[in-house]
């Protein structure tokens, strides 16, 4: 199986490949197209802001080639909330593969909710191959200040100021606001799920 | 729910991990990878790594370490320790580290917290402050692990920080670091109550019950400690389980 990491302006590239190492399986992180294209299985990573991001992709038509890929494609954070179809991030419109917008977390004033969030949370109402044999409220590893609105393309759930998509899936399309590649022993098992799927 | 985290911190020096560790089932305990490896295994949520080797090797022995580590464990981890400006803080970046943090580089430069903050986001830049209230009855900040002290208020050089783009504070109380009897609760609080980022306590954790003080009167988001864990006086299990029964959020 070839698996394909796209590399691109943001941060965390490495903690994936890494934690695909810790699992036995190696991939190849670039970004070239056809090497995108003909992989079996792709990944699509990243921290950063999406304006830059977006930018960054669609000068090199990337955004194109994600969203025209047939193969299974795992977003992760802010790869998730670039396959969305907007984010308040900078007034960016995404690569729309979900329809989920993507919003800034707005704590109501005097409630001590930090944002961004960082830490564990639980993820519940699983859907999809993607969790099996992961618990319902599991915690997973999240730090994002921005979130996917909940729609017809969730598969998982978080609450942080209010509930919100912590996955969504569209046809071969997987994104996962969490960071499986940081989530122990749970996120082995989701990466391993995307895997054999 | 977002869970309070249980951090253990290691001191590094010449790629080995100081200040003494007592885990017999190690098969060396002087190796950062294996005891961070040990405790992400035991439930840690984080780890720190805080490099104090003073050489000029440093540079690449820590980013070497940083990129074993990241290779070995799969829980975020933070690295600081003589970190002053972005090219440092892209090598380790680059080399799977989760978080940086600096300290004594950002007082002397502060626009350094701007441009980590502009070119590799908030989330992985954490303000380090080693602070100490002296007979005023007022927090200062002291700079250089601690040798040196400085006019500036604690509380006032943390908000700078967040505004120019710290996403985490680490607050070390150097009146309680060392001493087992429990984290500062008023500085603490005001920060984590005051401040719109997450706070990490550090200094003075000696008990479990100074955990549950520091999480349920302080508000800390995170509690950082080294000795306790290293030496085996409270188990990183039986901690998070007698927090979870007093009622804070933990991840068991």
């Amino acid at each position: 199986m070839v698996l394909t990491i796209i590399k691109y302006n943001a941060g965390n590239i490495q903690s994936v490949l890494y934690a695909l190492e810790r699992i036995g399986v190696s991939a190849v992180v670039t970004d070239n197209i056809e090497q995108i294209q003909k992989a079996d299985k792709v990944i699509f990573p990243g921290v950063g802001e999406a304006s830059t991001a977006m930018n960054y992709l669609k000068e090199r038509k990337l955004d194109e080639v994600i969203k025209n890929l047939k193969q299974p494609v795992l977003g992760i954070c802010l790869g998730l909330q670039l396959m969305c179809r907007y984010s308040e991030e900078n007034d960016t419109e995404c690569i729309g593969l979900f329809d989920e917008d993507v919003r800034l977390f707005k704590p109501l004033p005097g409630s001590n909710v930090k944002v961004p969030q960082i830490g564990w949370n639980t993820i519940y109402d699983l859907k999809t191959k993607l969790f099996s044999s992961v618990s319902d409220k599991s915690y997973c590893y999240f730090v994002h200040g921005y979130y996917a609105s909940f729609g017809k393309h969730t598969i998982a759930m978080t609450d942080y100021v209010q509930p919100y998509s912590s996955a969504l899936h569209r046809d071969n399309f997987y994104g996962v606001q969490f960071h499986p590649e940081k989530s122990a022993a749970n996120g082995e098992q989701i990466i391993k799920n995307f895997l054999s799927l | 729910m977002l869970t309070k985290r249980i951090i253990p911190c290691l001191d590094i020096k010449d790629g080995r991990t100081v200040k003494g560790t007592n885990f017999v089932n190690l098969r060396d305990a002087g190796d950062p990878v294996e005891l961070g490896a040990l405790y992400a295994k035991k439930g840690a949520d984080e780890l720190v790594f805080l490099d104090i080797t003073a050489t000029v090797e440093k540079r690449k022995t820590l980013s070497e370490l940083v990129n074993k580590i990241a290779h070995h464990i799969n829980i975020p981890f933070t690295v600081g320790g003589g970190i002053s400006s972005v090219e440092d803080v892209r090598v380790l970046l680059q080399n799977g580290a989760d978080k940086i943090s600096v300290n004594t580089s950002a007082f002397k430069n502060p626009q350094l917290i701007n441009d980590l903050a502009k070119e590799f986001g908030s989330q992985c830049v954490v303000l380090a402050i080693d602070t100490k209230k002296e007979e005023d009855g007022e927090w200062y900040v002291y700079l250089n692990g601690g040798r040196t002290k400085t006019e500036s208020k604690c509380f006032d050089w943390a908000k700078e920080g967040v505004e120019r783009g710290a996403g985490e504070i680490l607050l070390t109380s150097m009146n309680h670091d060392g001493t087992k009897q429990g984290f500062a609760i008023d500085i603490t609080k005001r920060l984590s109550e005051e401040l719109p980022v997450p706070v990490i306590a550090s200094g003075g954790g000696g008990s479990m019950q100074h955990f549950e003080d520091i999480f349920n009167q302080a508000n800390a988001d995170a509690a950082l400690a080294a000795s306790i864990f290293h030496f085996k006086e409270i188990a990183i299990p039986d901690l998070k389980n007698f927090l979870n029964k007093q009622g804070i959020t933990m991840r068991l």
